[in-house]
């Protein structure tokens, strides 16, 4: 499947430019093969979603971005800086390191990378879909734990923080406005000195997103962020979501079953069944798929659907109007 | 305090219709023939089986007594031990039957709801009671040589050794209580620094104060090497591997003949000075040079203060830790790992400086035991010191300064204590040495505490930074950490 063909010949946006490159990504544990051969970009100020039924492998391509899972095959490539940066790209995977500067700004290669080197430096941050917070310590403190790496440097590893330099302290205030930044985007100001675990459901996983945000990250992957909110928090995250694309040069992947999220938000999206790459275009050009509706109504052969009948379901559960905004009509 | 505004439940919302009726039927035991089990009949009638059960067993294990005699075995009976052990187990069942087992409103309900209420007052008492306490330790050889001049060397002993286990429960709190590490073995860091100091007096006739830091260090190396193996377990393993690094250690000090003198031990160990000044009888001495008379109390005190600033200087370090970013990472480690390395925290440093950092404070209480005791040997550090530092700092509650103080007070306090009650060797005849019994009452504290709080005395945990306020956090939502 290649994403230039599909868009009409010209080379689609995240493909000119995509800030993480994953290729030929093959994820096996024991006997099975949870992601196969996979290969996507996410481009830069994007964001692309990752949708696929319920086992496809979405989470485990996350965790191989994000360093959990060592990938068995494959290379994941982010960027800093604009382009393709192609010869740093391969002056770096020769070269065995894990990251080079560029002069574009720099690159690195995450299946080499531990998964704290690719927060910290990489700067991908993520969330989880089993939401992670550090429940028995306040708001505030999540978010300030989101900052260690540039706090502690600020500390002087510490040992300026022991002896109390007016530095460390000048840092933490900023770490401190920082967090109120971010507690205000999400709502959260008031329960800032709460402990995280006694907030409501749908405050965790704002909560979770802005403490990725604390990080500054240059990718955020989010899983399943939108699992669990009624109606009204969605569209909260919607915005938020876009906010956070437009404002802070950050961009997105997330993990998505709710279709009206991702029609609605997506630049992009990525469709995964089986561990395979199904289809990858934009919203429209995913949504009149007839592969990605096979795998969604679970269709074994695709040449006995109906196509616009079972659009028409799809379209429901995606919550639009049918028809009028479908572009091209299959394939 | 809400204990006692609590409404009886009673005439204001009662039952109406059916429901009354059923009620009243549970209620009133005489109109139905079901036995009722909160009848006193029935508290007597298994008061009486735990009797009967005590008797059959206690037939065997009090009721006959064998000696070893020339020939053989001789057999004694001993029916008056075994009506007491059966009576005793009689009224003591009975007694919790009436109060606890069988009755509507046990009383253990009220001590519950009590202690739940009384927890945000407790720790409020909990600050007071530090101060309290500061002031005290600040005076206390001049308090026990005030009021019991008699036996006030005594005290300021028992003093330094309850210090001493301050220290090292406050330096374990780090581990344990901060980052979530459950460490069985930290004796072992307690053993380097004694050891280092009297290898390094021994052999390059260092002081004390020159050693001191230098045991420090030793004990924190060797926390980071016996940090790297345990990096990457979980849960029991890591409890198991840590007890025995901690008996690995206490095997090598027993067996490495040449180096460490085996069981012998090391003697000898020079005593600190002051500025020099050795705290000795006659020409030079501490006492000659101030042109006081010599007593020997003067060098308990000077150990008294000695550890007490080395213990005050542990908890200054570990307050002003939980405020930097390497403490608030120990704890959001004890939270949730992955969540961590999500954040771009490296998980394994920061464990390492917890192991690391706790383990240098253990070797500096390691050197103060050394030059308090004037000789060490490997007996010294068996796992059962592990297993009391560690009992005072989870009996304090995890991560919690005050509550090790009250700990260590109450378990070296009261064990020491038990050695002077009279009383009880008039009630059990003349052998009777309650010390005997310590671990028996160590272990009823224990399981009385877990009871009453099972997360320890102070069992709130104190956030490290505030935007507006800061607000105690319930020990129900922070986590233990591994192998717990
Ligand atoms: N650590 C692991 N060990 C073994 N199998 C795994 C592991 N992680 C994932 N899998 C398997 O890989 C497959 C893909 O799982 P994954 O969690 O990535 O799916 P997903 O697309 O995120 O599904 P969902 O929508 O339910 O979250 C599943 O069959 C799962 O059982
Ligand atoms: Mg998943």
């Amino acid at each position: 499947m290649d994403a230039a063909a599909e868009t009409g010949g010209a080379v689609a946006r995240w493909d000119s430019d995509p800030v993480l490159t994953v290729e030929h990504l093959t994820m096996r544990f024991g006997g099975l093969t949870a992601v196969g051969d996979l290969s996507f970009n996410v481009g830069r100020g994007d964001i692309t979603a990752l949708i696929g039924p319920n086992g496809a492998g979405k989470t485990t391509v996350f965790n191989c971005v994000t360093g959990f899972y060592k990938p068995t095959e494959g290379r994941i490539a982010m960027r800093h800086g604009p382009g393709r940066q192609q010869a740093a790209l391969d002056a770096l995977t020769n070269s065995g390191a894990r990251w080079r500067r560029s002069a574009e700004g720099a690159v690195f290669l995450l299946e080499r990378m531990p998964d704290h080197e690719i927060a910290h430096r990489a700067k991908v941050a993520r969330t989880f879909q089993n939401i992670r917070l550090f429940g028995g310590m306040t708001v505030l403190e999540n978010l300030l734990i989101a900052q260690h790496n540039p706090l502690m440097v600020a500390s002087g590893f510490t040992v300026g923080g022991i002896i109390g330099l007016p530095s460390y302290r000048k840092a933490e205030a900023e770490a401190i406005d920082r967090a109120a930044y971010w507690l205000e985007q999400v709502r959260l100001t008031e329960r800032a000195d709460d402990p995280a675990a006694d907030l409501p459901y749908g405050a965790q996983r704002r909560l979770e997103i802005a403490r990725a945000m604390c990080t500054g990250p240059r990718l955020l992957c989010l899983d399943e962020p939108a699992a669990g909110l009624n109606p009204r928090e969605s569209a909260e995250l919607n915005a938020l979501l876009k906010y956070i694309r437009d404002e802070h040069d950050t961009s997105v992947l997330l993990i998505e079953h709710d279709m009206g999220v991702v029609m609605e938000i997506s630049d992009h999206v990525v469709v995964l069944d089986y561990g395979v790459k199904i289809s990858d275009g934009d919203a429209a050009f995913v949504r009149s798929d007839p592969r990605v509706i096979a795998a969604y109504l679970g269709v074994e052969d695709e040449e006995e659907i109906d196509v616009a009948e079972i659009k028409q379901d799809v379209d429901q559960v995606a919550r639009r109007t049918p028809r009028s905004d479908a572009a091209g009509d299959g394939r | 305090m809400a204990g006692e505004t609590t409404p009886v439940p009673a005439a204001d919302n009662r039952p109406a219709g059916a429901q009354a009726k059923a009620e009243s039927r549970r209620a009133a035991p005489h109109t139905v023939p079901a036995r009722d089990p909160h009848s006193l009949a029935e508290s007597v009638r298994d008061a009486a089986l735990a009797a009967l059960l005590a008797g059959v067993l206690g037939f065997f294990f009090i009721g006959l007594r064998t000696d070893i005699a020339p020939g053989g075995l001789t057999i004694t009976t001993r029916w008056t031990a075994l009506v007491v052990a059966i009576l005793v187990v009689f009224a003591g069942r009975l007694a919790l039957n009436l109060f606890v087992f069988r009755t509507r409103r046990p009383v253990t309900g009220r001590l519950a709801a009590g202690a739940a209420a009384g927890a945000p007052q407790l720790a409020t008492a909990a600050k007071w009671l530090m101060r309290g306490l500061f002031v005290f330790a600040l005076v206390l050889p001049f308090f026990f040589i005030t009021f019991v001049p008699g036996r006030d060397r005594q005290f300021i002993d028992l003093a330094i050794l309850i210090m001493t286990y301050i220290m090292l429960g406050w330096g374990l709190n780090i581990v344990v209580g901060l980052a979530g590490l459950l460490d069985l073995g930290y004796v072992a860091f307690y053993a380097v620094g004694a050891y280092s100091f009297a290898l390094l007096a021994q052999h390059f006739d260092l002081g004390f104060w020159m050693a001191l830091p230098l045991a420090g260090v030793l004990a924190a190396m060797w926390g980071l090497i016996l940090g790297f193996p345990v990096l990457r377990l979980r849960g029991d393993y890591l409890a198991i591997v840590t007890l025995a690094f901690g008996e690995i250690i206490r095997i090598v000090l027993l067996n490495w003949y040449q180096f460490t003198n085996g069981p012998d031990g090391i003697s000898g160990i020079p005593k600190p000075t002051l500025f020099g000044l050795e705290l000795k009888r006659g020409e030079g001495g501490f006492a000659d040079v101030f042109g006081l008379a010599y007593d020997p109390i003067h060098r308990f005190i000077f150990l008294y203060y000695i550890i007490f600033v080395l213990a005050l200087i542990t908890n200054l370090v570990t307050i002003r830790l939980r405020k930097l970013p390497v403490g608030r990472a120990w704890e959001a480690l004890r939270e949730d790992e992955i969540a961590c390395r999500s954040l771009g925290i490296n998980t394994r440093n920061t464990k390492l400086t917890a192991f690391a950092i706790g383990a240098m404070f253990g070797g500096f209480a390691g050197s103060f035991f050394a030059t308090r005791q004037g000789f060490i040997s490997p007996e010294s550090f068996t796992f059962l010191e592990s297993a009391i530092i560690l009992a005072i700092v989870v009996l304090g509650g995890l991560g919690s300064q005050i509550g090790v103080v009250i700990a260590s007070v109450v378990m070296i306090g009261g064990i020491e204590m038990l050695r002077n009650i009279g009383f009880l060797s008039q009630v059990f005849g003349d052998g009777f040495d309650p010390v005997q019994y310590r671990m028996l009452i160590f272990g009823l504290a224990m399981v009385l505490i877990m009871v009453w709080r099972p997360r320890g005395l102070i069992a709130t945990r104190e956030p490290s930074v505030a935007l507006k306020e800061k607000k105690k956090i319930g020990a129900d939502l922070v986590a233990q950490g591994e192998g717990h």
